[in-house]
């Protein structure tokens, strides 16, 4: 397994948000979908994840419902609302501002050397 | 808009399905932890290995459902409530600690809603009269607020800076509704035709007087009913308006009601009837619209709108500068102030609320004594749950959750504490407000609680709370989890019960400036009581009787009174018979005059000589009161109104007058009319008002036939049973005249009124120091016993190694009766200091009193016996056996 990173604060949010937005997922689901779309770079602790999920149903940008998996069991699936999907735009924008940022500034190299 | 309402409905959600939400969560987990088994499974594990695995994989399951539940909207109440079920049954598993905690905090929040209650009655809530914000009370420089008529005319009439003026002055009189009918002992307010219009009430029957219904003296025969007045007499009978009745056996007719809430202007003294006193003379036998030197009346008024305060005061002292040029020697030094205070602006109103400022301070400090004692108490308390609490953060809850729970287990106490102080207070207040401290009077003290004691009770209960709930706070948050777990007992320790024993110490100290201060009060009360009164009140009953109200001129009522004495003392058991005019030594009212040296030529009040107070007395009156005359004689019927005027003054005047009460008989000294006066008896001290500064008051005795007086009070001495001496008193009256009203009470009763205001004083101060002690005894009671609880291991082996009886009560308890002496003495000191304070309020308060200090250290080391007997009686019991059943 390729080594993996802790999860910054906050972003854990935004990466449901985007294994959502891929198609509705049940909470186990969405562990997968983000190891896999990572490559498995990421680690998330399993039960972290549902005060998530609870936080972003309440605030309105996910919704859920009761569905069967494929391994015909209940779940409860999560989708993204209308709300969900303008602020994942936000969220990937900004991001990814942050990230090119960050990357520059941590390549810089000292000018004598 | 979208957020709020998926707020709403998951709130919505968590309340009407709470079972249902809860089942979602765990089955929601479930299908989490099943869905990785069945992976792991794939992988080849068995199913049963796979189900444990995905277990341990998911992590603290009841960690994340706890903050998944409160990630769900609706979860902080939630928590609330967990939070508050949690705390409920952890009080229930300590009831001796809780009822302590409750007790404590009920005393403590009950003495401060007492206390705000009597504050918010008499300081802060307004009389309820239109615009009071705007209504200001006149007061002298000298912090008297009187006017006398022809001023108040003037001020009126000049000021632009009030929307009028307005003057009244609280009287009593006797109200027939008929001819023949009995009459009924009323207070009046006789007040200036435009009282109404200037305090801005509308009359609830009938209509008002105005400023344009007087017409000069004795013009305006009116008489408007206070509404609790006519309901009681008239039986809210709506026909009464145009009915005659006989004030003082005067007629005038009733032209209206006031509204139910309206009772005059003076707080504490509620009016029954209202007059104008243009009829003063008619009313009252005595005329003094013409009188600018005499002040008798409160003048009040509504500031404009366009006015500033400074402005308003500027404009009535401009009036006052020039009203003092023209009549320099009635308005010597007219210097006017402005008052909002319904109590009238003297020293009456300074004495009320210096004494609630007072006893709001002490009150204080219960509360801050009781909130470190329970401090103490919930430390204690959490130094023994730090197992508990290492072991939840270590498994991962959250400090903040801790801090939480413990702040909710103090603010309930808090809560359930102020709701029993403030029922048991509410219970004590309407005792209060419907006790009428004086028998003659309709006083009354307005203090029955109302929303704001409530929200301030509310306030006091959730702060000290807060308070009481952060002081293990710190040591909470220090708690390094490993050690704990480890070893069983937080290993900081030393430190912790140093700071327990500050909070104990500080919580001493407060009791014992609270016991300090209420045993000089009630010393200097009981002192006072047995101080020399100058009168001997054993065994005499007073007769109050008015013979204008009987219709008798002021040249006939020397003959009737001669008639008065002559029957009283021939009823059998009668020793003497005095009569004092007009009012009797230690009555709630006396009259004072200036008296100025035989030489003086400038009868200014500031070039008086002295104030003295002033009582016309009969022949027999000295007799008849039991007051001693040291020198020269008693008054004879012939000291009348054509012999040479004459006087009796006290030592205290005599020393003061002529050097040495030696020299005084035979001397003269003058009136403000510049009549001369000579001093022929010699009478001891005494007191005479209920004042405080009269501890050193003069007082001249004139004789009732050269200073006349038609209001008087019989001194009628014997040892006969009161009550049937009174029912012969009232009999004889009635053959002498039948239209003779009198009021009959014994003197020890009268005085009672009088006393009024040190007594209740120093019974606060005792209840407040009662409760300091109360309050003191839970706290070393609590700390004692928890100490033990700590040490009683230690104290099993001291005990099997043969330790004496002494020794274990040392080691059990030394450190508590240690921290008892340095606070109490801490706190002795303090109190000895806080009662000079107190000097101002109770009678000869003295803390350099031997038996004070011995008293306050008494007291205190038999609270500190009381809280420590249980404790003691414990350690004591500690056998060996000890050791094998801790653990």
């Amino acid at each position: 397994m390729a080594e993996q990173a802790q999860l910054l604060r906050g972003t854990l949010d935004l990466l449901i948000l985007k294994a959502v937005a891929l198609g509705p997922l049940h909470g186990y689901g969405i562990l997968l979908r983000i190891a896999q779309i990572s490559r498995g770079g990421l680690l998330v602790e399993q039960g972290a994840l549902y005060p998530a999920l609870f936080r972003l149903v309440r605030q309105g940008l996910l919704k859920a419902r009761w569905g069967t998996s494929d391994n015909n069991r209940k779940a409860k699936y999560y989708e993204l609302t209308a709300l969900g999907s303008r602020r994942l735009q936000e969220e990937t924008d900004s991001w990814k501002r942050l990230a090119a940022a960050m990357g520059f500034a941590l390549a810089a190299q000292p000018e004598h050397s | 808009m979208s957020r709020l309402v998926a707020y709403l409905r998951s709130l919505a959600a968590r309340f009407l399905h709470r079972e249902e939400t809860e089942d979602d969560l765990a089955a929601e987990l479930e299908s989490h932890i099943q869905h990785r088994a069945d992976d792991l499974a794939r992988s080849g594990l068995d199913r049963a290995a796979a189900e444990r695995r995905a277990r341990i994989e998911f992590g603290g399951r009841a960690r994340f459902t706890d903050e998944a539940r409160d990630a769900i909207a609706g979860g902080i109440l939630e928590t609330l409530i967990r939070d508050v079920r949690f705390s409920v049954r952890r009080l229930r598993e300590a009831p001796s600690f809780t009822i302590a905690a409750i007790v404590t905090l009920a005393v403590a929040i009950g003495a401060n809603a007492v206390v705000f209650s009597a504050v918010n009655g008499l300081m802060l809530r307004p009389m309820n009269l239109p615009h009071e914000e705007s209504l200001y009370t006149l007061e002298r420089a000298d912090r008297a607020a009187t006017e006398s008529y022809p001023n108040y005319v003037d001020l009126r009439d000049r000021t632009r800076a009030f929307d009028g003026l307005a003057a009244y002055n609280p009287n009593q009189g006797w109200l027939a509704v008929g001819r023949g009918a009995d009459a009924i002992r009323s207070w009046l307010f006789e007040v200036s035709g435009n009282y109404f219009d200037v305090i801005g009430v509308q009359p609830y029957l009938g209509r008002f007087f105005h400023a344009s219904d007087e017409h000069g003296a004795n013009s305006a025969p009116y008489v408007v009913l206070s509404y609790a007045y006519w309901q009681a007499h008239f039986q809210g009978d709506r026909t009464v308006v145009g009915r005659t009745v006989l004030l003082n056996r005067h007629p005038l007719s009733i032209i209206g009601v006031a509204p139910p809430g309206f009772r005059g202007t003076f707080l504490v003294l509620p009016a029954d009837l209202f007059v104008p006193l243009v009829d003063q003379e008619e009313i009252d036998g005595t005329n003094l619209l013409n009188d600018r030197g005499n002040r008798w009346l409160t003048v009040l008024g509504h500031r404009k709108g366009t006015v500033t305060e400074a402005q308003a005061l500027a404009d009535l002292n401009a009036i006052a500068a020039s009203l003092e040029k023209v009549h320099p020697k009635e308005d010597e030094n007219l210097q006017l102030l402005l008052t909002r205070s319904s109590l009238g602006g003297d020293d009456f109103k300074d004495a009320v609320h210096g004494f609630l400022v007072a006893v709001m301070i002490l009150a204080g400090l219960i509360l801050l004594a009781a909130c470190a004692n329970l401090g103490s108490l919930f430390a204690a308390r959490a130094a023994d749950r730090s197992r508990e609490i290492a072991l939840r953060l270590a498994l991962g809850a959250g400090s903040g959750r801790i801090m939480r729970q413990l702040f909710t287990e103090a603010v309930l106490i808090a809560l359930v504490g102020g709701a029993v102080g403030l029922w048991a207070s509410v219970l004590v207040l309407r005792w209060l407000a419907a006790w009428r401290p004086f028998t003659q009077y309709p006083a009354q003290l307005p203090i029955d609680p109302d929303a704001r004691v409530y929200a301030v009770a509310l306030l006091l209960s959730v702060a000290s709370g807060l308070i009481f709930g952060a002081v293990p706070v710190r040591q909470v948050m220090r708690t390094d989890p490993y050690p704990v777990v480890k070893s069983g007992s937080p290993s900081s320790g030393r430190r912790r019960m140093s700071i327990r024993e500050l909070l104990l110490g500080i919580q001493i100290a407060i009791c014992a400036v609270l016991v300090t201060s209420s045993i000089v009060a009630v010393r200097g009360l009981s002192r006072s009581l047995r101080a020399n009164l100058g009168v001997d009140p054993r065994n005499v009953l007073l007769v109050d009787t008015d013979l204008r109200m009987a219709g008798y001129s002021a040249e006939k009522a020397p003959a009737m009174q001669q008639r008065m004495i002559d029957a009283m003392t021939a009823v059998p058991g009668v020793t003497s018979v005095g009569l004092v005019g007009r009012f009797p030594p230690m009555h709630i009212g006396w009259e004072e005059t200036n008296v100025f040296a035989d030489d003086a030529v400038d009868f200014r009040a500031s070039k008086a000589a002295a104030l003295a107070i002033a009582y016309n007395v009969s022949t027999e009156y000295f007799h008849a009161a039991g007051t001693t005359l040291l020198a020269g004689r008693a008054f004879t019927v012939h000291d009348d109104s054509t012999a040479p005027r004459v006087a009796i003054i006290n030592e205290l005047f005599a020393r003061k007058l002529y050097g040495s009460p030696s020299a005084a008989i035979g001397r003269l000294f003058k009136m403000r009319d510049g009549k001369s006066v000579q001093v022929v008896g010699l009478v001891e001290d005494g007191k005479y008002t209920a004042m405080l500064a009269d501890a050193k008051a003069f007082a001249v005795f004139f004789p009732i036939l050269q200073v006349p007086s038609s209001e008087t009070w019989m001194v009628v001495r014997s040892p006969a049973d009161p009550r049937q001496l009174s029912a012969v008193i009232r009999g004889k009256l009635r053959e002498l005249d039948p239209g003779l009203p009198s009021f009959i009470e014994t003197w020890t009763k009268e005085m009672g009124g009088a006393l009024f205001a040190p007594r209740i004083a120093a019974v606060a101060l005792g209840v407040l120091g009662l409760m300091g002690a109360i309050v003191a005894i839970t706290g070393i009671f609590g700390a004692a016993a928890y100490s033990l609880s700590k040490r009683l291991k230690e104290l099993g082996i001291r005990t099997a190694l043969g330790a004496q009886r002494l020794d274990v009560i040392e080691a059990a308890l030394g450190r508590a009766f240690r921290v008892l002496a340095i606070g109490s003495l801490v706190g002795l000191v303090l109190g000895v200091l806080a009662s000079r304070v107190l000097a101002a309020i109770v009678y000869q308060a003295t803390p350099r009193d031997p038996l004070v200090v011995g008293g306050a250290v008494v007291t205190m080391f038999v609270v500190g016996l009381v809280a420590t007997w249980i404790p003691a009686r414990r350690a004591l019991s500690v056998g060996p056996l000890i050791l094998l059943r801790e653990e």
